[in-house]
């Protein structure tokens, strides 16, 4: 392999001057870049939307015998703030928008492996949303059978109209977006990394990518599967999750929870990317356990496959210990996680900049999130709190803690280089203290309401079942969410109009993307410092300071390899 | 008060993984605490968190902690009581300890200077252990968990009743068999079409399921067209009614009174409506009233 440092001539040519500008390079471009920022813009969007339908919600509950919205409405808009949140916003915020930005500058690539492809991904994606937000404009109103859309509630006599069709349509087109992405992410980082990248200096941003991107490869395929079956089942006249032809309904529910619990990860592990990125940055050291960290990764990948079934351990019809175990397991590889975080932070000098706020606030948030879900695990306690808000709490803390708060990190972290400005600190702590007391005031009074037996999804409920006032609680801390997300508004806003420029480098962070300006030039770079490490940035402006060289074993390998 | 005692031996655990000059000072100051193997005193600060918590329980009162969560009133749910109660005092301890690392590094290695610390970035024994302790641990709560769940499934070869539950859109309907199956005629059902607000689940506009104290029933349940969840909170015990499946479980009833039962799965417009409640009742009041409303 050649191994030229500096890129070739030709490459400093300013392709941008000759290409199409404004909204036409919006519309017509490849760049990954730009692409990231699409995914970022588009999928904040459906966030805020979601939000609003979550405070909307909120609202409804907030008193025994409230009549904010009809129980329809409220149908629907349960059905929509779930699909939003987890179809539309926290897989594609991560995995179209900041893995797009990041991944091929992590790798030093000049764009991703497949330009046209990655386009087509952000169309479809934008295509599917807008599809499964029109369903509101249709007849019947947009799809209410919430977001897994259980069999055979969804099906044409239960669910007619027009919304539903819709939903099921924008699934496939996201679908298909996702798998798209899945590939060209993977073969980016298999195909166009800079010399000296070995797979062992890839950044673990970048690992979880292409773990998420394997995922999303083993999961997408299954949902796509199963929603042509339900648009078979509804419209031409199959029965394939309908008993009265000799179908079978649980069959929706197996394939549903296969595609939906690596869904799960798919949405997870990129923000466990970011706080990964994160932590070391803030901490001026190395990731604490680096390969362990990988190989933790691709544990939980992997039995994220082997643990649906615990999503239906009230249906009566699932190997209870089976699907108990493989889901305790996978407290084990996030344990070392969890130990590996803490671990970079040991003995470090942490500098408590807004990323590093939202990653700690991740770590504190998602533990008791992880916890719950041991609980969980357990069928006879799941038997117990199963639909209640118990496992609203437990998934809103798992994936508001990651998307949100992980994701926020990774928001604030990379703002500087996808933008090339800064963000003010003191609105970005504001924010954070706003959105850290919420979500305990939120959730925490959802754990006990669970445990008092309020079901989940239901629209209303009387003032003899004692929930009135913990809802309240919960309510107001969901107003404090929505202010910090207004204050985060405020903070783009202010960085907007009154912008301070970003040096290259503003945390002192390490990995490749930190070794090109802010924001980056067409082609990411002129030139790459040489990569001996996952942090060659690092190594490059602190050479006395470098992990090779302390350790003989890894310096011999270092030598070998050389 | 603990907290307290991990801040303390904090300097000691960072000895683990790099000894650096600002060291020295801790060790000469604290020599005498210095005789004991680090790690081993690291151990014996977490193995005393659940110590305490057991001493916090037995002087409590012999009454396990319920964190919110009914004791049950069944033989069934009590089983499971005892599982929660323990796995949430082990999950919570677990956090606790976690919690406690956390907060004790973001507030000890707070950036004071310039200095770049010490570039480490591993230490194998170290991330053996936190690989081995959480393997022991899912093993013990594991074991317990398929013994508890087992309980709870078991299902009596001769029941003292029989009772077949259906499930609909947007209403539950009761029958009564004797032991052998043979039907009791007696039918209880919803009767009220469903109205703008759920009313309190013991109203007369939802059905109520009565059973005898003391004694094992088994409940066979079905739906009549999508999927629905048989929830009664003060059981600890949901179970979906789904088309094309019939589910059967026990209930011992050791507690009698009146309790709100839900469905617990999104079934459609009035799902939040879908109420009902189960009175237990003495076993002569039980059959008096199995006489009493045969049609």
């Amino acid at each position: 392999m050649a191994l030229t440092i500096d890129r070739p001539v030709q490459a400093e040519h300013h392709e941008e001057e000759h290409g199409p500008s404004g909204l036409l390079k919006w519309l017509t471009s490849t760049d990954h870049k730009v692409i990231g920022k699409s995914y970022l813009i588009t999928s904040f969007v459906f966030f805020l939307m979601a939000g609003v339908m979550a405070m909307v919600i909120r609202t409804q509950l907030s008193g025994p015998d409230n009549t904010v919205v009809s129980q329809h409405v409220y149908n629907e808009l349960f059905t929509m703030h779930g699909s939003l949140m987890l179809y539309l916003f926290a897989g594609p915020f991560a995995f179209g928008g900041l893995a797009n930005f990041i991944v091929p500058l992590q790798v030093g690539a000049p764009d991703m492996a497949f330009p046209r492809l990655n386009a087509l991904s952000y169309w479809l994606y934008l295509s599917g949303g807008i599809t499964m937000i029109a369903g509101f404009f249709t007849v019947g109103g947009a799809a209410d059978f919430g977001w897994v859309a259980y069999a055979p509630l969804s099906d044409a006599v239960n669910s007619p109209g027009a919304g539903p069709d819709m939903w099921i349509v924008a699934l496939a087109l996201t679908g298909f977006s996702a798998i798209f992405t899945g590939v060209n992410i993977i073969t980016t980082v298999f195909y166009l990394r800079a010399p000296g990248m070995t797979m062992f200096r890839v950044p673990i941003f970048t690992w979880n990518m292409v773990v998420t991107g394997i995922l999303i490869l083993i999961a997408f395929p299954v949902l796509t599967a199963a929603i042509i079956m339900l648009w078979a089942d509804r419209h031409l006249g199959t029965h394939i999750y309908t008993v009265s032809g000799g179908g079978v309904p649980v069959l929706w529910q197996n394939l549903f929870w296969f595609f939906g619990h690596p869904e799960v990860y798919i949405l997870a592990l990129p923000y466990f990317g970011c706080v990964t990125e994160v932590i070391p940055a803030f901490s001026k050291k190395p990731l604490f356990g680096y390969r362990g960290m990988i190989f933790a990764t691709i544990s939980i990948a992997a039995l994220s496959t082997a643990v649906w079934a615990h999503h239906m351990f009230t249906t009566g019809t699932v190997l209870l210990p089976f699907f108990s175990l493989m889901s305790y397991l996978i407290a084990i590889p996030t344990g070392i996680k969890f130990f590996n975080w803490i671990g970079t932070m040991w003995r470090g000098s942490i500098e408590f900049k807004t990323p590093m706020l939202f990653a700690v606030g991740f770590l504190v948030v998602f533990l008791l999130g992880g916890v719950t879900g041991i609980f969980l695990a357990a069928p006879p306690i799941d038997f117990a709190t199963h639909d209640t808000y118990f496992v609203i709490a437990h998934f809103h803390e798992v994936l508001f803690g990651s998307a949100v708060f992980g994701g926020f990190a990774g928001l604030y972290y990379w703002y500087p280089k996808i933008t090339g400005r800064m963000m003010r600190e003191s609105l970005g702590k504001a924010s954070f203290w706003l959105m850290f007391i919420g979500f305990w005031v939120t959730f925490l009074p959802q754990y006990l309401l669970g445990l008092r037996g309020m079901p989940r999804r239901i629209a209303e409920y009387s003032a003899s079942t004692g929930w009135g006032g913990l809802n309240r609680i919960s309510t107001f801390g969901a107003y404090l969410l929505f202010l910090s997300v207004a204050v985060m508004m405020i903070n783009f806003y202010v960085s907007w109009r009154n912008p301070i420029p970003a040096p290259d480098n503003p945390w002192d962070a390490g990995t490749l993307e930190w070794g090109t300006t802010s924001p980056p030039p067409h082609h990411n770079f002129n030139s790459i410092p040489p990569i001996r490490s996952e942090r060659p940035v690092w190594d490059f402006n602190h050479p006395e300071h470098t992990t090779f060289g302390l350790h003989s074993r890894e310096h011999a390998s270092e030598e070998r390899r050389d | 008060m603990w907290i307290f005692s991990i801040g303390h031996d904090g300097p000691a655990l960072a000895n683990l993984w790099a000894v650096t000059p600002t060291d020295h000072e801790h060790v000469v100051t604290r020599l005498p605490r210095a005789i004991l193997h680090p790690r081993k005193r690291i151990l014996r600060r977490l193995a005393g968190v659940p110590v305490l918590l057991l001493v916090a329980i037995v002087l409590g009162g012999c009454r396990l902690p319920t964190f919110g969560a009914f004791r049950g009133v069944t033989k069934q749910g009590q089983t499971e009581f005892t599982l929660w109660s323990w796995l949430a005092m082990l999950g919570l301890a677990v956090a606790v300890i976690v919690w406690g690392l956390i907060f004790w590094s973001i507030i000890r290695y707070r950036r004071r200077d310039d200095k770049i610390p010490h570039q480490f970035h591993e230490n194998i024994p170290i991330e053996v252990i936190y690989t081995v302790i959480p393997i022991l641990l899912v093993g013990v709560i594991f074991y317990a968990t398929v013994i508890s769940e087992n309980r709870i499934d078991a299902i009596k070869a001769k029941p003292a009743e029989i009772i077949n539950v259906t499930a609909y859109r947007w209403g539950w309907r009761f029958s009564y068999e004797d032991s052998s199956g043979i039907s009791q005629n007696v039918l209880i059902q919803t009767a009220a079409q469903p109205k703008l607000l759920a009313q309190p689940a013991t109203s007369s506009e939802y059905p109520q399921l009565v059973l005898p104290d003391n004694s094992t029933v088994r409940i066979v349940l079905q739906s009549a067209d999508v999927i629905h969840g048989f929830y009664i909170p003060a059981f600890n015990f949901s179970r979906y009614a789904q088309p094309g499946v019939t589910n059967e479980f026990d209930f011992t009833p050791t507690i009698t009174g009146v309790f709100r039962g839900q469905c617990a799965q999104y079934c459609g417009l009035y799902h939040s409506e879908m109420l009902f409640s189960v009175r237990v009742i003495s076993k002569v009041d039980f059959s008096n009233w199995l006489s009493a409303n045969r049609s």
